[in-house]
């Protein structure tokens, strides 16, 4: 068990007792301080670690990997919400709402060394090549200074390093010349039957790119069907960025957990010198460095920077734009679900095999890119179905036999455009356990999502009626929600005065920092964004290593 | 439906118990007091903490009519089950402490051990502590506590169990590792 939080009975907070002997000092001279242990911020450190001196600050602890099935246990039982299965809330994580819309946001992430991967779904794709360009092509939302084909290379390199299952299946995909590093996922027996409906209407099924092991891979498991992947893998078959961390420390890279970054320094010729950051034990302490890449989400990224402010950057480090925070972006959930009256297999596995992008690219200026999914875990679980209710016995059997088999459901993301009034900013009168502003979540959705979600309804609709499903929910515009996935708030830009980072991901106003995340991101697309996370991670990993060469 | 070794092997891996250390002192205790074994002197009195063998007496008792009329198997189930769960953590501390107060109640409303109630008692008992309605809650009420460490903590073994999944139709439940094929075949 960690030392840093027990997953023993009871919820756990995040713990902040010190007690066990790690060096958590700064690192003497080192090259590179990743702040942030998440996938974009260990691919940076495992790209760097074997030319350079990294260390790598994380807000959160380290998680002993033997707990894994003891927070399964915890993702069942129903005392337990999910942030408890991976020790989130409390005065760390606390957080002001204060938009039209509310964000769960500790549902929405995990601290610690592995960030929101321990988490994660693991639904990986590409952009399409229009989501760089929604701009000049959709009439929406900036371009990105980058193109498709600048991220392609990368992207088949993040493919390789989280290990994806998929198949040069799916027409509406960007072009990719090299097949996916693991085969697909076959289609799940609830696939078929959306086959058939999905057919007669002229709908396009196609498998879903996942960063879990289809055979074995990087040394670990399989997939053996625990069927909670979101939140826990036990197998290690879900791809975490625990994987990363691991393999930039075997290089040499030094990993300091529980040790959040408060501020970042900087000195008179708009360099960072320092990354201050606070133990366990209550002390602060300096990191230097000669590169920095900020990698702490979505949320927290602009949240440093808005603490770092100094008296030459007054509204927050890197904010001469005064962009940072603004234009928080989410994917937005449309589903659709009901019964039929045969079996419908759900439940076995925790992913998704089929999904449809077909009417990804009809996006414009009124309809946002959205894509389909064909769910394997409607309804309820009866293992967790059992844990409630007031009957055990026969009478508990009888109802778990009503309640489980023929559910069958769709769900979709939506894109949301990019507006300064969705943001995150310092709330101000609410302090962490460190005594420093919390986030404040201001999300603001606008109309164009919202008609989108109805359009995705339509057809997820159309499709259950299809299939003789008895549709008894639609999450439309009214009972929609977040994907947690935390986009726009840093946003890369030419020009800026437009954008807080550079095409490289370099921030504007400080020649030695970086960011990577998909706060960077100036327009969402609909797809996940962590591929595409990566693919940015390991190109900032190339830019800072080209940089400390030339001595800029 | 017989529940199996396999079934109380993946009820445990569910739940991430291995059970290494608790058998070994199962052993020790098995050579001293298990009853049957013509030293039943050393049954627990109701008083103080249970020990290991009350609290497997008390729990398959209970499981008994936790778990439906079709399964079979349940007392080496929970026996084995329990095996890898009394392993001296916080968890099983708080079972022998949930276990305590289904015998205390037992004792002093039908003036027996919980193992000696005929099923309906058992039935009305954990009712009347209240764990029927209760919410699980490890620090919570007697009533969240027993749903937590003895009710749920049961029903959580047995349908997290390939035998209990295939009882409600689902050979691979949610926490057991029964492998990625079982999602791509049909009804059967
Ligand atoms: C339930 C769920 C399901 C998801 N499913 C998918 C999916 O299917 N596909 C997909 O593409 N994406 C998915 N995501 C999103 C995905 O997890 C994120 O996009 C990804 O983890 C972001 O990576 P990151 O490295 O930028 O940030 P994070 O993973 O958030 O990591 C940031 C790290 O920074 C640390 N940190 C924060 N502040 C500080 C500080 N001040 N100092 C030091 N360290 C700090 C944190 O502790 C954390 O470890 C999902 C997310 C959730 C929550
Ligand atoms: S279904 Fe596969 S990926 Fe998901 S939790 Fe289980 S082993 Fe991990």
């Amino acid at each position: 068990m960690s030392g840093a939080e027990s997953v023993g009975d009871g919820r756990s907070g995040a713990e902040g007792g010190a007690g066990e002997e790690v060096d958590r000092t700064p690192v003497p001279d080192a090259d590179v301080c990743v702040v942030g242990a998440g996938p974009a911020g260990a691919l940076v450190a495992d790209r760097l670690a074997g030319d350079r001196d990294v260390v790598v600050l994380d807000a959160g602890p380290r998680f002993d990997p033997a707990d894994r099935l003891a927070r399964q246990e915890r993702a069942i039982r129903p005392f337990y919400g999910r942030p408890d299965v991976w020790g989130v809330g409390g005065a760390r994580d606390a957080h002001e709402n204060a938009g039209d819309w509310f964000y769960p946001l500790n549902h929405a992430r995990v601290k610690g060394v592995g960030g929101s991967t321990l988490h994660w779904q693991g639904m990986v794709m590409r952009l399409h090549e229009d989501d760089f360009n929604s701009g000049t092509e959709r009439g929406v939302g900036p371009d990105w200074p980058i193109d498709y084909a600048d991220l392609r290379p990368y992207y088949a390199e993040a493919e390789k390093e989280l290990g994806v299952a998929g198949a040069s299946d799916n027409p509406y995909a960007p072009p990719r010349e090299e097949p996916h590093p693991m085969p697909a996922f076959e289609p799940s027996y609830s696939d078929s039957l959306f086959a058939e409906a999905c057919e007669e209407l002229g709908i396009d099924m196609h498998s879903v790119p996942n960063a879990r092991n289809s055979e074995p891979y990087d040394d670990r498991s399989p997939c053996v069907g625990y069927g909670t992947c979101q939140p826990v893998c036990p197998s290690g078959a879900k791809y975490d960025a625990t994987v990363h961390v691991e393999r930039a420390e075997e290089k040499g890279a030094t990993v300091v957990d529980r040790a959040p970054v408060e501020r970042l320094e900087h000195d008179g010729d708009d360099r960072v010198t320092a990354a201050v950051y606070a133990t366990p034990d209550g002390e602060r302490h300096r990191q230097e460095a000669d590169a920095f890449v900020v990698a702490a989400g979505g949320v927290e990224t602009p949240r440093l920077l808005l603490l770092s402010a100094s008296d030459r950057y007054p509204d927050g480090l890197a904010n001469g734009s005064g962009h940072v925070g603004e234009f928080f972006m989410d994917h937005l959930f449309a589903g659709a679900g009901g019964t039929l009256d045969e079996e419908t297999r759900q439940n076995h596995v925790g992913f998704y095999t089929s999904a449809c992008d077909q009417f990804y690219d009809e996006a414009d200026a009124e309809q946002a890119p959205f894509k389909l999914e064909f769910f394997n875990y409607a309804g309820p679980s009866p293992v967790e179905m059992a844990l409630t209710g007031d009957d055990w016995g026969d009478p508990l059997l009888e109802r778990l036999r009503d309640g489980y088999g023929n559910h069958i459901a769709m769900g979709g993301l939506v894109e949301q455009a990019p507006r300064a009034d969705s943001r995150i900013t310092l709330a101000d009168d609410r302090t962490d356990d460190r005594g420093n502003p919390v986030p404040q979540m201001e999300w603001t959705v606008g109309d164009r999502a919202l008609d989108t979600i109805e359009r995705a309804n339509e057809i997820q609709v159309e499709i259950l009626e299809e299939l003789g499903a008895d549709v008894e929910w639609v999450a439309g515009p009214d009972a929609t929600g977040p994907a947690y996935h935390h986009m726009g708030t840093t946003r890369m830009s030419d020009d800026p005065d437009s954008g807080v980072v550079d095409a490289d991901c370099r921030t504007h106003d400080l020649d030695n920092c970086w960011i990577a995340s998909s706060s960077v991101f100036p327009t969402s697309g609909a797809m996940n964004p962590t591929l595409t996370i990566a693919a940015l991670a390991l190109r900032v990993a190339d830019d800072v290593d080209a940089r400390l060469s030339e001595g800029t | 439906m017989e529940l199996t070794r396999r079934d109380a092997a993946a009820a445990l891996a569910a739940i991430g118990a291995t059970g290494g250390v608790a058998l070994g002192v199962r052993r020790a205790t098995d050579d001293r007091g298990r009853p049957g074994d013509g030293e039943a002197d050393a049954a627990w009195d109701g008083e103080g903490a249970p020990d290991d063998e009350a609290v497997r007496e008390a729990m398959t008792a209970a499981a008994r009519v936790l778990y439906p009329e079709e399964v079979s198997g349940i007392d080496a189930f929970v026996d084995r089950f329990l095996d890898g769960r009394l392993d001296g953590s916080a968890h099983a501390e708080g079972v022998r402490a949930a276990v305590a107060e289904v015998e205390s109640a037992a004792r002093s409303w039908y003036d027996a051990p919980v193992a000696e109630l005929s099923a309906a008692e058992r039935d009305d008992l954990l009712r009347e502590l209240g764990a029927d309605t209760a919410e699980e809650d490890p620090g919570g009420t007697a009533a969240e506590r027993v749903r937590f460490f003895v009710v749920n903590e049961l029903l959580l073994a047995l349908y997290s169990s390939p035998t209990g999944g295939e009882l409600v139709g689902i050979e691979n439940p949610q926490g057991y590792a029964g492998g990625a094929e079982s999602y791509q075949e049909g009804p059967r």
